[in-house]
């Protein structure tokens, strides 16, 4: 069966216990020279009560055991500069080098937020050119840069319509929520204090227009679309939605999770946004969070602009920048300081190198999830025929007549080299196979990838079991997810390593 | 399969009236779908919910869901064994692993709700929705 797998081989990795499993008592990690000024006993200095004589459960061990320690445990990761990750710009898309680069410059990389605004002009410049690229591309007015992450964007764009829709006199009651949507949309509205109805799409993953014009009233305080949808298709009736909202005052938000397929071509501020968030690490290739910095920049259209958090920056008569806090309807401030620069400045660095050549990005993001459609189309099951943006969702239909499911074909993706795809989202697709290979993979790579699903496709006709017990060639094999969620074991302990903890 | 005496909900909550308690929890159905439940949050006892609420959540390896109540109430008792026991949803869905009991402030309510036949009848048309 292995010489079906093209893209991994065998490859020997040494076995890694924890780093607590290898401490010999009294071992050093590193030899201090002798001293060279009188000698002070810390017992008389600091209080014999402030003294630790022991750190239980440190481990000792020396340099070079760490060194290799965590240098082995890198080479059991897959990482995007290994290979393809088929659940794309969602987890990890490729971040170009040069955004590196720039970022590691000095003066920017040494600038500091409390640095006076006159000698802090080229930040501020490279700040002021961001927002100015995020505007043109999306088709808005005004950009805040504060936003630390997506989710926290939405939560800005809510405030917005909020504070908007306030000073109007009445800041209504809800917001209405397409089920193809991001699951962070209903959280957002939730804790921007509006109550949330749920829109079902009709058949074909599109809003029900006709629906949305019965239930659009002047306690809807907006609607937030995710468009491309959450199953990578574009919303077609997105200019008479925004019309509908319009009419009774309400606004409409566009979670930009996708804007990676727009980018260059459509500007959401064009087909009647008011007010969205972009995700960078999406659009603009900047790192992941994974609980580091992020950014969710906000644009928004001519009304909200008096509402944007403060600072921000403006232009003086003799062409300095500086930063405004004089702003009376703002709705405050959204994050210390100017939000991540550091992730920003990564961002314009893309969005520089590349210019107006975004748009080939997302042609190509387009055309290789269309590609991987094609030579899949006739294996897996595809719930909506509508033409795919930059993703394409599959359901697992086909294969789960044999028991076969999508956890277990990520599963045996693992045995073929890849990343899993995106398993089980969107939830309005039963067992979906969620797919987006982004713009970054090579026609090689995404054949590959095609090699890879059309013969474990096969395997799940033929020989159902190997794809529900897999993966067969990691180093360890399926794990016991249920058994890991009902009883974690949260902190290892000398003995007790095989029981639950409570 | 599913009990004759239960009452059903679109959202896949099933409600045993005896008197003016109603005893709620989710269906074989819903626990197929979420697959194996790893965590379940409920209600405190004295705890009032109108029909249609979320009482509570069902998390599964795949994804949290919402648990909504069948009709309006009172939570008078809370089924406690299901913190460190969540796979008795997957187990017993329609037995032991019921969720909540409350008293009914609204019987009158529970007239919209499904009769066993007409909810099979309604999981039929969504697994030949899936399906197609």
């Amino acid at each position: 069966m292995t010489d079906r797998i093209r893209k991994a081989g065998r490859h020997t990795s040494q076995s890694e216990g924890l780093i607590f499993e290898k401490s010999v008592p009294d071992k050093r990690g590193m030899e201090l020279p002798p001293l060279d000024v009188p000698a002070v006993d810390a017992r008389q200095a600091l209080g014999a009560a402030y003294l630790r004589d022991t750190l239980e459960g440190f481990p000792e061990v020396s340099e070079v055991e760490v060194m290799r320690h965590y240098t082995r445990l890198s080479t059991w990761n897959y990482a995007i500069d290994l290979g393809m990750y088929p659940l794309g710009s969602c987890t990890m898309k490729y971040n170009p080098r040069v955004n590196e680069y720039v970022a590691r410059l000095d003066g920017i990389a040494t600038e500091h937020p409390y640095q006076p605004v006159e000698l802090s002009q080229g930040c501020l410049r490279i700040l002021d050119t961001l927002q100015n690229c995020l505007v043109e591309v999306t088709g808005m007015d005004a950009c805040t840069l504060q936003p630390a992450s997506g989710a926290h964007g939405e939560l800005t764009g809510l405030l917005l319509i909020r504070a908007y829709l306030e000073n109007q006199g009445n800041p209504r009651k809800k917001v209405l929520i397409p089920d193809s949507a991001h699951g962070t949309n209903p959280a957002t509205a939730a804790i921007a204090g509006y109550a949330v109805e749920n829109i079902r799409s009709d058949a074909n993953g599109q809003i029900d227009v006709a629906r949305l014009r019965e239930i659009v009233n002047e306690d809807v305080a907006g609607l937030m679309v995710t468009n491309p949808s959450t199953v990578g298709v574009f919303e077609q009736h997105i200019a008479e939605i925004a019309q509908i909202l319009h009419a009774k005052g309400a606004l409409l938000y566009m979670d930009g999770a996708n804007m990676n397929a727009l980018a260059g071509i459509a500007r959401p501020g064009d087909f009647g946004v008011d007010v969205m968030h972009l995700n960078l690490h999406k659009t603009y290739s900047t790192p992941h969070g994974g609980g580091g910095p992020g950014a969710g920049p906000v644009v928004v259209k001519k009304l909200l602009e008096p509402f944007l958090p403060v600072p921000v920056i403006a232009h003086q008569s003799d062409g300095r920048l500086t930063l405004d806090f004089n702003r009376p309807k703002t709705l405050g401030r959204m994050r210390a300081f100017y939000g991540n620069f550091g992730v920003l400045v990564r961002a314009l660095a893309y969005a520089l190198a590349y210019g107006p050549g975004i748009r080939q990005a997302s042609e190509d993001a387009v055309l290789n999830a269309n590609y991987i459609r094609k030579h899949l189309e006739d294996l897996f099951d595809l719930p909506y025929k509508f033409p795919s943006m930059h993703e394409v969702v599959f359901s697992d239909a086909r294969q789960k007549k044999n028991g076969v499911s999508t956890t277990d074909i990520a599963k045996r993706l693992i045995d073929y080299g890849f990343h899993p795809y995106t398993t089980a989202f969107p939830l309005i697709v039963h067992g979906a196979l969620m797919i987006e290979p982004t713009e970054s993979e090579s026609r090689e790579e995404c054949d590959l990838f095609i090699h890879a699903m059309r013969s474990i496709a096969e395997e799940a006709a033929t020989n159902p079991e190997l794809v529900k017990t897999a993966p067969h060639t990691t180093r360890v094999g399926r794990l016991d997810e249920v058994g890991a969620a009902r009883k974690p074991i949260l902190r290892w302990t000398p003995k007790a390593t095989t029981e639950a903890a409570d | 399969m599913y009990p004759s005496d239960y009452r059903y909900t679109k959202e896949h909550e099933w409600i045993k009236v005896e008197g003016s308690l109603g005893t709620v929890g989710i269906t074989d159905y819903a626990q197929h779908e979420l697959g194996d439940v790893v965590f379940v949050e409920l209600p405190k006892v004295g705890a009032k919910f109108a029909a249609g609420k979320a009482f509570g959540t069902v998390e599964s390896v795949k994804a949290v869901s919402e648990i909504y109540s069948p009709a309006s109430g009172e939570v008078t008792e809370v089924n406690a064994s299901l913190a460190n026991e969540p796979e008795k949803i997957n187990k017993d869905p329609h037995g032991a692993a019921w969720m909540i009991k409350i008293k009914l402030s609204n019987a009158q309510e529970l007239a919209v709700l499904m009769d066993a036949a007409a909810y099979e009848a309604y999981i039929a048309e969504k697994q030949k929705e899936a399906s197609a």
